[in-house]
């Protein structure tokens, strides 16, 4: 299964490295990490998607998370009301009649042409990851010459359907 | 400004540098002993020991593992964290293994790495090393000053995380330019952690589910770990064992929680454990771990763990909960505040009379059994006479291997912080330097340091510092001219073909007696009981060359792969 962590974690030099040694040496499986500073100085959010096997091997990852000593605040945020995105850049192939068949591709995705060559374009998308991925394979049979994505970054909607709980060490 | 203090301070000749300030806030942390091995970066560290009337003393090791070694030694018998002091890149990686293996016995130790100067950070320079890099994934936590104004927080920090919580090593790495930097300055050192707060105090709700678990079971077990040790929990958990009368196994690192010679004790359960240990563990329908950590040299393979009991596991660190054995009533707490908790719980405990017959049974019926020969030591009974002769009551070190198991099994440990060796990464070549701080944390105790023939190889050089500092430490090498562990399972699972297991040794004796230590063979059963007494009894080093059957294997044994009911070697 596809969970989505988010971890607030204080900006110490070298905690991108712990954090990422430690998920590399207990072998979870990562989609995506994205940091970022946040609302408060000195502190950092990150953004973890991860493929996780089953429940306990999930609460391994929350309580090893947690152990580390600059993280304030993990939860996983999959089953709740969030907000989620992700940003990609994808370059394609294309001239003439071809750009005009893609440029409807894209529109219904909100997507944008950032930038034009004699032979490609490059376009820009953002929005939750099953957005991404299916004007993706919408644009692959025209050849996707060059592709970067940012990982998702996400937090809780402003307003939830019912009470959040919080994974920390305290909820067992 | 500037100008006028260094003035100033050449006219009193009294520089004050970033060292100084180290060694300042090392007396606030109370530090007696500092382990450590000079070099290159750390010159102005050293300069400045040189030049402190500071509190505590130097030990200088001959290798940067004997430092580290010799720290955790002092770690396990002291509750204290160990100090240690060495240069940047080679002093640093040398210290590598001990940080590894103080990691994994959750050992609490603050250890000060000499670094480049800021300024060629990153450029490759002379004995750079990436310590940083090197020791996250094997510290509870590290550091890197960069400023010299965070040396006193940070020292602080350092300790407070060292010693509080799980117990671990933390790493401070230090540029030359800061412990050469000159200042009159003092610094706050005072720290905020938000985001490490260890639970000390157990849920209720949890202690009463636990006492209500308790209170149903018919086949209870205990089964403590090093973390009652940790926590000083040893009275709390004999009190709560004979009040409920629940017998007690022990893991290798919680040998001495609990009484060996109690007559609840089941001993040390696991891949080398008694019968009676592991059948309990196997059998019994409530299992109540205190403060292990489910290793796998434990549990043998965990389809066959416990498959009956309903687990309960008190543990300070959360994240050791669940992680390898699925756990009914968890408890995030110290040890000794948990046991207090369930002392204080009201609990019926249901009569379990047949059970505690039937342990006794296997325990009077399954005892450890060993083959005497009459020609060589048997290296059993060699640990049967040094626990006899030492009354029982001296700490232990070993080293890793066949007779770290002897010692387990046939040294009964009545008190805690006693025995000292390497559990979970299995480390040859600490138990020697372990006893050094052994022995300097605990002066006026016996330190008899159980080593093997091929590790006692590989840290040896430290033969020095006991000789200089005349440390009365007893080194009793179990000599079978073997690397004898791995060539037991040669012998039992590659068909007896020792690859690289023998060993041609030198003499120990004259090795001994080249550093200025006492040196002695011991080759007759008949002698062995003289000689330890004269060697315990005598008031300096010595080093006894205990030759013993080589081809003597350490059993009963859980086979790799197999369960803990499915012991080899349990009778003749
Ligand atoms: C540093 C290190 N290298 C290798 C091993 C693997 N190993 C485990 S036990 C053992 C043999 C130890 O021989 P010795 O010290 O003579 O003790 P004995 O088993 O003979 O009592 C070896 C090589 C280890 N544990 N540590
Ligand atoms: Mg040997």
């Amino acid at each position: 299964m596809k969970r989505i962590i988010t971890a607030t974690v204080q900006d110490r030099s070298g905690v991108l490295n712990r954090i990422t040694g430690m998920l590399h040496k207990r072998q979870f499986n990562i989609d995506s990490i994205t940091v970022g500073s946040s609302e408060t100085e000195g502190i950092s959010k990150m953004t973890f998607v991860v493929e996780i096997s089953d429940h306990q091997k999930l609460e391994q990852l929350t309580k090893q998370l947690n152990k580390q000593i600059d993280v304030l605040k993990v939860s996983d945020i999959t089953d709740k009301a969030i907000v989620a995105r992700e940003l990609a850049l994808i370059k394609v192939g294309g001239t003439g009649q071809l750009r005009a068949e893609i440029q409807g591709i894209i529109n219904p995705f909100r997507a944008s042409v950032i930038d034009v060559s004699k032979d490609s374009l490059t376009i820009q998308v953002t929005g939750k990851p099953d957005k991404v991925e299916a004007l993706i394979s919408l644009l692959r049979p025209y050849g996707i010459k060059e592709l970067t994505k940012t990982g998702v970054t996400a937090f809780l909607r402003g307003q939830q359907p019912k009470q959040v709980t919080e994974i920390n060490s305290l909820s067992i | 400004m500037k100008v006028e203090v260094k003035r100033e301070m050449e006219s009193t000749k009294e520089l004050r540098t970033g060292s100084d300030l180290l060694i300042e806030t090392l007396v606030d942390a109370q530090v007696d002993t500092i382990f450590g091995y000079p070099g290159g970066a750390v010159l102005p560290i050293y300069d400045a020991l040189y030049r402190s009337n500071a509190p505590f003393k130097h030990v200088l090791s001959r290798h940067e593992q004997g430092s580290i070694h010799a720290a955790e030694g002092y770690a396990r018998v002291t509750g204290k964290p160990g100090v240690v002091l060495a240069t940047s890149g080679p002093g640093a990686t040398n210290l590598i293994t001990g940080i590894t293996d103080a990691m994994m016995d959750s050992l609490p130790l603050v250890v000060f790495t000499g670094q480049v100067a800021n300024s060629v950070i990153g450029t490759d320079a002379f004995q750079e090393a990436d310590v940083m890099g090197i020791t996250t994934p094997i510290t509870k936590y590290n550091y890197q000053v960069k400023n010299i104004a965070e040396l006193p927080r940070i020292v602080k920090e350092a300790f407070h995380i060292a010693s509080t919580g799980r117990p671990g090593p933390v790493v401070v790495d230090i540029p030359k330019n800061i412990s050469a930097a000159i200042t009159l300055e003092e610094y706050d050192n005072e720290f905020h952690l938000p985001g490490y707060q260890p639970t000390k105090n157990p849920n209720p709700l949890q202690i009463i589910k636990l006492a209500e678990a308790l209170g149903r079971a018919k086949r209870p077990v205990l089964l403590a770990g090093a973390g009652v040790v940790f926590a000083k929990a040893s009275e709390d958990l004999k009190e709560f064992a004979e009040k409920y009368q629940l017998p007690v196994a022990n893991t290798l690192l919680g040998l001495g929680s609990f009484p060996g010679s109690h007559s609840l004790s089941l001993g040390m359960a696991g891949m080398h454990g008694t019968y009676a240990a592991n059948m309990a563990i196997y059998e019994c329908d409530l299992l109540i771990n205190i403060g292990a950590r489910f290793d796998d040299r434990l549990t043998g393979n965990i389809e066959h763990f416990a498959p009956h009991a309903k687990v309960a596991h008190i543990d300070i660190d959360p994240a050791e909960i669940g992680k390898n054995i699925s756990t009914d009533i968890p408890v995030v707490a110290d040890a000794k505040e948990a046991l207090q908790a369930l002392l204080k719980s009201s609990i019926n405990m249901p009569d379990h009379k047949l059970w505690k017959e039937k342990l006794q049974h296997n325990k009077a019926n399954y005892p450890l059994w060993y083959e005497r020969s009459n020609e060589f030591i048997s290296p059993q009974w060699l640990m049967e006479q040094i626990y006899r002769v030492s009354n029982g009551e001296a700490i232990v070190t070993t080293d890793v291997g066949q007779h770290q198991m002897w010692a387990a099994q046939y040294y009964q440990f009545d008190k805690p912080n006693r025995w000292v060796t390497s559990g979970g990464l299995g480390t040859m070549g600490f138990g020697f330097p372990a006893a050094i701080g052994a022995q300097l944390g605990a002066p006026d105790e016996l330190v008899v340091s159980v080593v093997g023939d091929g590790g006692f190889q590989m840290t040896l050089q430290e033969l020095s510092i006991i000789k200089e500092r005349n440390l009365p430490i007893k080194v009793i090498i179990v000599n079978n001219e073997a690397l004898g562990m791995v060539r037991q399972w040669q012998e039992s699972f590659y068909e007896e073909r020792y690859s690289e297991s023998i060993l041609a040794n030198p003499d120990f004796v004259k090795l001994a007696e080249s550093y200025g230590i006492r040196g002695l063979k011991v080759e007759r059963e008949d002698d062995v009981v003289e000689i330890l007494e004269g060697v315990f009894a005598y008031n300096g080093p010595v080093v006894v060359d205990c030759r013993v059957v080589q081809l003597a294997c350490v059993y009963p044994m859980i086979a790799p792969g197999k369960g803990i009911h499915e012991m080899i070697g349990v009778t003749k």
